[in-house]
């Protein structure tokens, strides 16, 4: 993945030539906000997108933006008639909004999922869960990356 | 060698929620990493996990450049009856794992 | 290591005092006790422990014949759970044909090329870190016990001296920030104090596993200074001392770290 060193050093380098366009972008903050956006939008339709019912649980500091231990959990009677379908993990500074989706079902038992995420930079995550009668529900959490002080590459 | 990692529960009752734990050795390369020399590493990450449950798809996970490396995938299931817990990692240049796991339900 | 690091380190130096010297036994902390509470509970579960791959694989090379005989580890040693119990604990250990200690890394390669008749495992490879962290893994939860004695001795004054010696282009010394200055922050990290009890680890950082000497590798990288080869003499000394240093603190292998 893009060191956060690699992302901070290149997106500050204007001289950098055109090979490394993707990075060197002037609008970098404002097209991912709009990828987030559009990720979105793919997932939910124009269906309104509701506060409550997840929980996103995310270490407020983490220790490293490499590795950060993700949890989302949704309230649901997970029953034929009542469950979540699908869990959306997306962020809005990533490379990429997409993180991960879980299609779930009442075989479930319950709507919880834990995994490791890869944070480019202090951010907020946010989990959508898609229910059974069409509605979405949402909850986002705050972390704050830092970089490493020991690293191996040499200077970049 | 080790290429994935289960962890269930041997025995469960019927209509417990059981946990199960999976992890995959991958490195999970983004595709945004470049070289010294400024080329760009390709992407070769797990993009698929599924788990089924004596045949039934319980679980299904479409995995990104974001899931760290060594992929944790953590969920819960419901034991139903006793069989075969089967887990199927699949991704970019032809990877495939399988893993299966015998759970007793009573 | 950005300038940014390199301005931070100068910076310390102008503040940090003269060597306070040893951090007293009972309060010596691991580094597991800084980390958040999810990343100890990532350590703490070996089903969402990364390390543990590499200790599977490390239990499949244990039973793996190789070399003209054909022999296995598991041939000789047995059952690493019985036999490995409390070795890594006491490594880097004396080797009386070399006539100076030797890190557990170096035994297993001794053990390869000598009983075995196989070639020696490339430090860092996947399978020597697979081999190690297996062997580790059998001293978990107990105490680090080096052995220090007129033979070891003076490789443990070798190491120490290594650890309290200024170097590098920022003239900075280990014990500078990891006795003197450890719990406090640089740059976005919080200090330890450096004890080497859970190698070799899952760094979060390298996103895999890897041994003392790539950590100190590392370290020496963000201090500007000279870094020895992985296997150095002065890389094992310098081992010595930190199990020395860490004494009685328990063996985490596969530790997690940021």
């Amino acid at each position: 993945m893009t060191t956060r060193r690699e992302f901070l050093v290149v997106t500050a380098a204007a001289l950098v030539p055109a090979a490394v366009e993707a990075q060197v972008d002037p609008n970098l903050a404002a097209n991912r906000k709009a990828a987030f956006q559009e990720a979105l939008h793919r997932i939910t339709g124009d269906a309104a997108v509701r506060r409550g019912r997840v929980k996103v649980q995310l270490p407020p500091l983490i220790d490293n933006g490499n590795s950060v231990p993700l949890s989302v959990a949704v309230e649901s009677p997970m029953t034929a008639a009542d469950h979540v379908k699908a869990i959306h993990v997306l962020t809005e500074k990533n490379p990429l909004p997409d993180v991960i989706s879980v299609a779930l079902g009442p075989r479930a038992g319950r709507a919880s999922i834990s995994t490791r995420v890869r944070l480019a930079d202090t951010q907020t995550v946010t989990a959508i869960a898609q229910m059974s009668d069409g509605s979405f529900w949402s909850d986002s959490a705050e972390v704050v990356v830092t970089l490493s002080a020991c690293l191996e590459e040499g200077l970049i | 060698m080790a290429r994935a990692v289960v962890t269930v529960p041997a025995q469960a009752k019927r209509g417990e929620i059981i946990e199960i734990k999976t992890l995959a050795q991958h490195a999970m390369e983004t595709g945004f990493r470049r070289t010294q020399t400024g080329e760009l590493i390709p992407r070769d990450i797990i993009r698929t996990f599924r788990c089924t449950y004596n045949g039934v798809e319980v679980c299904r996970v479409d995995l990104h450049p974001a899931i760290a490396a060594n992929p944790l995938i953590a969920f819960t299931t419901v034991a139903t009856e006793s069989g075969t817990l089967s887990f199927q990692w699949a991704g970019d240049n032809g990877y495939t794992v399988t893993e299966i796991a015998p759970i007793r339900v009573e | 290591m950005s300038l940014r690091v390199a301005l931070l380190f100068a910076a310390f130096l102008l503040s940090a005092g003269l060597g306070a010297g040893e951090i007293p036994l009972s309060e010596r902390r691991s580094g597991y006790d800084l980390m958040a509470r999810e990343t100890r509970a990532i350590q703490d579960d070996d089903a969402t422990n990364p390390g543990m791959l590499w200790v599977l694989d490390g239990e499949t090379l244990w039973n793996r014949k190789a070399g003209a005989a054909g022999q296995a580890c598991a041939d000789c040693h047995g059952d690493a759970r019985a036999s490995m119990k409390g070795v890594a604990a006491r490594y880097p250990a004396f080797d009386a044909a070399r006539g100076r200690p030797v890190s557990l890394e170096q035994r297993i390669n001794s053990c390869r090329v000598d009983r075995q008749k196989t070639p020696p495992l490339a430090y860092e490879s996947k399978d020597l870190l697979a081999l190690t962290a297996y062997v580790a893994r059998q001293s978990r939860g107990l105490p680090i016990a080096v052995t220090i004695d007129s033979r070891t001795k003076p490789f443990l004054e070798a190491g120490r001296e290594a650890f309290q010696r200024r170097q590098g282009q920022l003239n900075l010394a280990c014990a500078m920030c990891h006795d003197d200055n450890w719990g406090k922050h640089l740059a976005g990290s919080v200090i330890p104090q450096a004890h080497p009890t859970g190698y070799p680890i899952y760094r979060l950082e390298w996103q895999g596993l890897g041994s003392l000497g790539r950590r100190l590798r590392n370290c020496l990288a963000g201090m500007r200074a000279q870094a020895p080869e992985l296997g150095s003499e002065e890389f094992v000394d310098l081992e010595l001392y930190l199990m020395w240093r860490a004494r009685e603190m328990k063996v985490e292998t596969p530790a997690v770290r940021p």
